[in-house]
């Protein structure tokens, strides 16, 4: 399909090139799966009170953010100065985020500071 | 700047006026980059009072466990709608997708199309239109769950989960009814000049947007809706 090509070879004035519609519709099925084992996961009582259960959740979520930011956002495509702009402050957002987790839960009833 | 340091790029795209840094990048892109990964920082502030709190309300409505109002006798359930909120889940996945697919179309504007496939997949306004019905279909997904959790008692005032909860999912959902708008602009453009390949980088920047609020929810169902 002639527009199948095109998505990626109109890329941009910056000439990085974009993913293919035969991709976009993939990450798509992808996203839909990975929410549907989501949702299911929560309803099977087996895995639901399982440790594994919120490992998993987090690294499924995990997978749909890294496919939208890379393929829909075309963070992988484009050059690196955008993705230091979004990654450098994903960290920073990600650290603070442990960090006060970390220290308003096990770290602040060990030092006394909440009950 | 003198002239011998502006970019060829600058002057590729002068009849625009747009205006490109020294390593050829279009300013717009790099602030809007920017301004999302000032975004990530806001929202991960948002999602830590959420956590922090989370399990520390003194009385219900709770999330996730039915409570009993001990003066009232009154019994809650658990107030989270997981299936309401998968299906506005689904549909902002899927407004994504039909966002890549209008910038798409709006980038190969210019090329031929034979077939009805490449007309449809082709057409900015219809996956503009479709994105923006998503959007808002959102949009009443989150009015229906608020007024369903006031009616059941629970509001921003109730307890700590109502109040982290209503700020974290109530800025989340004014970030999306200002992508629509945004998008609604676009459309309108679309029907009064038509967008061309020129505008891709206008349509980019709003579908970098979109697609951001996007992965914001991503996170926010996980860890909200589905982790007890």
């Amino acid at each position: 399909m002639a527009l199948d090509h095109a998505a990626g070879a109109a890329g941009h004035a910056d000439g990085h090139d974009h993913p293919t519609w035969s991709t976009y519709w993939k990450i798509a099925v992808i996203l839909f799966v990975i929410t549907a084992v989501e949702v299911s996961a929560f309803y099977i009582p087996a895995w639901e009170t399982s440790w594994i259960y919120v490992p998993s959740m987090l690294t499924l979520s995990t997978i749909k953010f890294v496919l939208v930011v890379m393929y829909y956002m075309h963070l992988k495509y484009d050059h690196k100065l955008f993705r230091s702009l979004f990654t450098g402050p994903l960290i920073v957002a990600a650290l603070t985020l442990v960090g006060l987790m970390f220290l308003f839960s096990k770290l602040s009833i060990r030092l006394g500071l909440l009950s | 700047m003198t002239a011998t340091t502006i970019p060829a790029a600058e002057h590729a795209d002068a009849g625009h006026g747009h205006h490109y840094t020294t390593l050829g990048l279009d300013n717009r892109k790099i602030a809007i980059w920017t301004f999302i990964g000032s975004e990530c920082m806001l929202f991960a502030s948002l999602i830590s009072t959420y956590l922090i709190y989370k399990g520390r309300s003194i009385k219900g409505p709770f999330p996730h466990e039915p409570w009993t109002d001990p003066v009232t006798n009154t019994v809650y359930p658990a107030i989270l709608d997981i299936p309401v909120t998968s299906a506005s889940t689904f549909v902002l996945l899927m407004s994504s997708f039909a966002m890549v697919l209008a910038l798409a179309a709006v980038q190969n504007k210019e090329l031929p199309k034979h077939t009805m496939g490449e007309k449809i997949l082709g057409s900015s306004k219809l996956w503009l239109w479709v994105t923006c019905l998503m959007g808002t279909a959102f949009l009443g997904f989150q009015a229906f769950e608020f007024t369903a959790f006031i009616r059941e008692g629970l509001t921003i005032r109730t307890n700590l989960f109502g109040s982290s909860f209503f700020t974290l999912t109530g800025f989340h959902g004014a970030h999306v009814a200002v992508g629509v708008c945004w998008l609604f602009s676009l459309l309108a453009i679309d029907y009064k000049r038509g967008l061309r390949p020129a505008d891709a980088t206008n349509v980019d920047i709003a579908a970098l947007y979109w697609h951001f609020v996007d992965v914001i929810w991503i996170v926010i169902f996980t860890l909200v809706y589905l982790i007890k």
